[in-house]
């Protein structure tokens, strides 16, 4: 069923309300929880053509423990072909394993090559699937192609958690985001997610918002709560807390799990940490006191 | 998702508040006048409140006739000895000087505004101190321009004293919206800011008296409604510039018929809301929050009556009455306050008075859920569905964090209905057909009409209403010439 209300957007009022939440004061104890909330509902990423079992190793291990005292990380996000590395080296931990497929980054690849990329992933030991949409698709306004993308691949993941990845930087209007975020949960995505992060800083809090609106008005429609993946371009604590407040004040306190929120990140871990450790000592450690993967 | 870890940290904000040490209040003002601080005849004072906790903030000077006079008199002086003397780049210095030392004691300002109106510490400092900033700024670089804003060169000449008497909504910047273009227009001005929130007025002679502003250019006197008539009714001053109510307004216009004075009146009224059925509803939400619910509800230009289009207004009204309880009532100090304290006691008895109304009226109350402290005056954020248009909450001014939401069938209708007062300051339409928007917004009587946003202002656009909210307008070039001889 597809959604019924083509929603318009005004770009004015939803940056406003979206700068307002995202600067809320985010102190004290609501800070603390703020970090560890983060790092619990950290997707730990690499992504990159130079990734080796080696280093897909490394960041599982600091993914499982990235400092003594801190919770483990949701997830470890890689490409397909290392899925069997990070399966062996999570096993029995906890921390999951999420692969992208579906021809990441771009997308354009035939249905029969995205489901059996997404197969092997599963097969491999992928317990989450990021998919790409079909953004060439979208924005020829061939939306049962994309629809059928999703639906196909959600049937090939067999119970594994779907992400649905936007990559709102190429879509063009908030209009457009929102109708690819309604579409995306209507064909059934477990998460809608920003962005793949290869094309530079695209999540803002607007679009987060933005996204956060659509999770809500599927699930006063259909009563299923799904997840929102924020990724692309998200560095510093200050940056993540301001995202926090805003899932926190539109979806609520119970959102904030890595059942229902995520943050797809490669080094905000580092910032994480040392604003942990001030806050424990009073101190700003140097960055070479965190231990890299 | 059982596998993944286990955790149940909550993210309730922690309290955050604006410390009120880093504001040093004085336990007495006196008036202002002639950059000395006198006290008023027979040492007349009043108490000034703070609404959230009701604790006396400062005992202020209450002026007499006669204390209205001195100030009249060294406004003249101030005039005719300094201000009229000084060539028009000298003059705009000094308008330049107040708004960059207004900017430097912002954080100030902000925490008086706060505790004295009891308004957010958010909305403080980033709209009233900002807006009245701005306001000095733009009005500055006016000074030595004025032959731009009027018809042939030989013609900009100052009114002489202007008389400013100004509201307790937002007390600093409605009272900069007078003085910075009167000022800048080379006239001075005697201050008369309203009893319920008078500190930020007295801090601003302050900060006058530090900049070494000429003597008698701006004088402050604190007092109550006949305070304000002794300086309405003052023979020489030449012009009245007043932020209040309609009856305020007409009151004003009484008490100078026959005489030579100037007048412009910003005066409040009950702003509409028109939200067709293809507007943005989330945005349209917000919008309404930033229209009715802005400082409380205190605001002449509230938008408190609501027209949505009939096919969508049971999802309208759902999505507003969970967007009610997400909304952070409390102290206005803490940062992340949305929704503060009701002004003064005479305005929580009318919210209480017009709550009561409504309920006879057979109209429904939908309020958020928030227990006040026991101190102060509170009242949470509410909306009335189910008004009839006859009732008395939908024509009464609007009073506080109140809205009344009424539906409509047709544009034509919407406009109708919408005019059917006999005032007009604000409106706001929401529609994603700009042709509907303009269509609207041109056949509203209304002084402004915000499409798809609300309560936005800017110091070079003019506001003010039509009919029965107001005369003049403040800000831009229309705000100008009611400060000019032309």
């Amino acid at each position: 069923m597809a959604p019924e209300r083509r929603v318009s957007i005004d770009a004015a009022m939803l940056e406003s309300r979206a700068s307002d939440l995202s600067t809320r004061a985010v102190k004290g104890a609501a800070k603390r929880a703020g970090i560890d909330i983060a790092i619990a509902c950290m997707d730990l990423t690499t992504l990159e053509g130079r990734d080796t079992p080696g280093k897909v190793r490394g960041l599982c291990a600091r993914g499982m423990r990235p400092a003594p005292g801190v919770p483990s990380v949701a997830a470890i996000c890689i490409y397909p072909s290392l899925v069997a590395v990070a399966a062996d080296a999570l096993a029995g931990s906890g921390v999951r394993v999420a692969s992208v497929a579906t021809a990441f980054p771009s997308g354009l690849s035939s249905r029969a090559v995205k489901t059996r990329e997404t197969r092997e992933a599963v097969a491999a030991g992928a317990t989450e699937i990021d998919m790409v949409i079909d953004r060439s698709a979208f924005l020829c306004g061939d939306e049962a192609a994309v629809r059928a993308d999703i639906t196909a691949v959600k049937h090939a993941c067999a119970g594994a958690t779907l992400k649905v990845i936007l990559e709102v930087g190429e879509l063009g209007s908030y209009a457009a985001i929102r109708r690819a975020s309604d579409l995306a949960l209507a064909a059934g995505a477990d998460f809608v997610k920003t962005a793949t992060g290869k094309i530079g800083v695209s999540t803002t809090p607007a679009i987060a918002l933005l996204l956060c609106e659509s999770i809500r008005d599927h699930a006063r429609a259909t009563g299923r709560n799904a997840g929102l993946k924020l990724a692309g371009g998200i560095r510093s604590t200050k940056a993540v807390l301001g995202y926090l407040a805003l899932v926190y004040e539109t979806l609520g306190n119970d959102a904030l799990t890595p059942a229902r929120f995520r943050i797809g990140a490669s080094t905000l871990l580092d910032d994480l940490l040392l604003q942990r450790e001030r806050i424990a000592t009073g101190n700003y450690a140097s960055i070479a006191y965190v231990a890299q993967a | 998702m059982s596998g993944l870890p286990g955790l149940a940290p909550t993210f309730a904000y922690a309290p955050s508040l604006e410390s009120a040490t880093a504001l040093d209040v004085r336990e007495r003002y006196g008036l202002f006048i002639g950059n000395a601080w006198t006290s008023a005849e027979n040492d007349a004072t009043f108490a000034s409140i703070a609404p959230a906790t009701e604790a006396t903030l400062a005992r202020v000077a209450h002026a007499s006739a006669a204390d209205v006079d001195r100030a009249v008199r060294a406004a003249r002086r101030g005039y005719e000895k300094y201000w009229r003397k000084l060539r028009p780049a000298e003059r705009a210095k000094y308008v330049y000087r107040i708004a960059r030392a207004l900017g430097e004691r912002a954080r100030e300002f902000s925490i008086a505004e706060c505790l004295d109106v009891g308004k957010p510490i958010r909305e403080a400092r980033e709209f009233d101190v900002a807006q009245a900033v701005a306001h000095v700024f733009y009005h500055a670089g006016w000074a030595d321009k004025l032959i731009w804003a009027v018809r042939g060169p030989d013609r900009v000449r100052a009114l002489g004293v202007v008389g400013a008497i100004v509201s307790a909504d937002f007390p600093l910047l409605s009272a900069i919206r007078k003085i910075a273009p009167a000022l800048a227009c080379g006239n001075t001005v005697v201050l008369k800011p309203s009893p319920d929130s008078p500190l930020t007025a007295l801090l601003l002679a302050d900060l006058c008296a530090q900049i070494e502003l000429p003597p008698g250019v701006l004088n402050v006197v604190t007092g109550d409604d006949a305070t304000g008539v002794a300086l309405t009714e003052h023979p020489d001053v030449d012009a009245i510039v007043f932020t209040g109510s309609a009856i305020g307004g007409k009151a004003v216009r009484r008490a100078t018929a026959g005489m030579v004075k100037r007048l412009a009146l910003d005066l409040g009224g009950k702003s509409t809301y028109i939200v067709f059925d293809d507007a943005p509803l989330d945005q349209a939400i917000e919008g309404i929050v930033a229209a009715a619910y802005f400082n409380a509800g205190h605001a002449g230009s509230a938008g408190s009556r609501v027209f949505v289009q009939e096919s969508i207004a049971g999802e309208l009204v759902e999505r507003l009455r969970a967007r009610l309880a997400t909304l952070r009532h409390g102290d206005p100090l803490d940062k992340n306050t949305d929704i503060g304290a009701i002004r003064s006691r005479e305005r929580l008895d009318r919210i209480l008075a017009y709550v009561r109304g409504g309920i006879e009226d057979g109209a429904t109350l939908v309020r958020a859920s928030w227990t006040p402290p026991e101190n102060g005056f509170w009242y949470p954020a509410s909306f009335f569905t189910g008004v009839a248009p006859t009732a008395g909450i939908a024509r009464e001014p609007s009073v506080g964090p109140l809205l009344c939401v009424m539906t409509f069938r047709t544009p034509g209708e919407a406009i109708e209905r919408a005019n059917n007062l006999p005032g007009g300051l604000a409106a706001g339409v929401w529609t994603a057909s700009g042709a509907l928007a303009l269509h609207v917004a041109q056949r509203l009587a209304s002084g402004v009409v915000w499409c798809n946003t609300f309560n936005r202002f800017d110091p070079s656009a003019p506001f003010g209403g039509l009919r029965e909210s107001g005369v003049g307008r403040d800000g831009g070039l229309a705000g100008l010439r009611t400060y000019l001889d032309t």
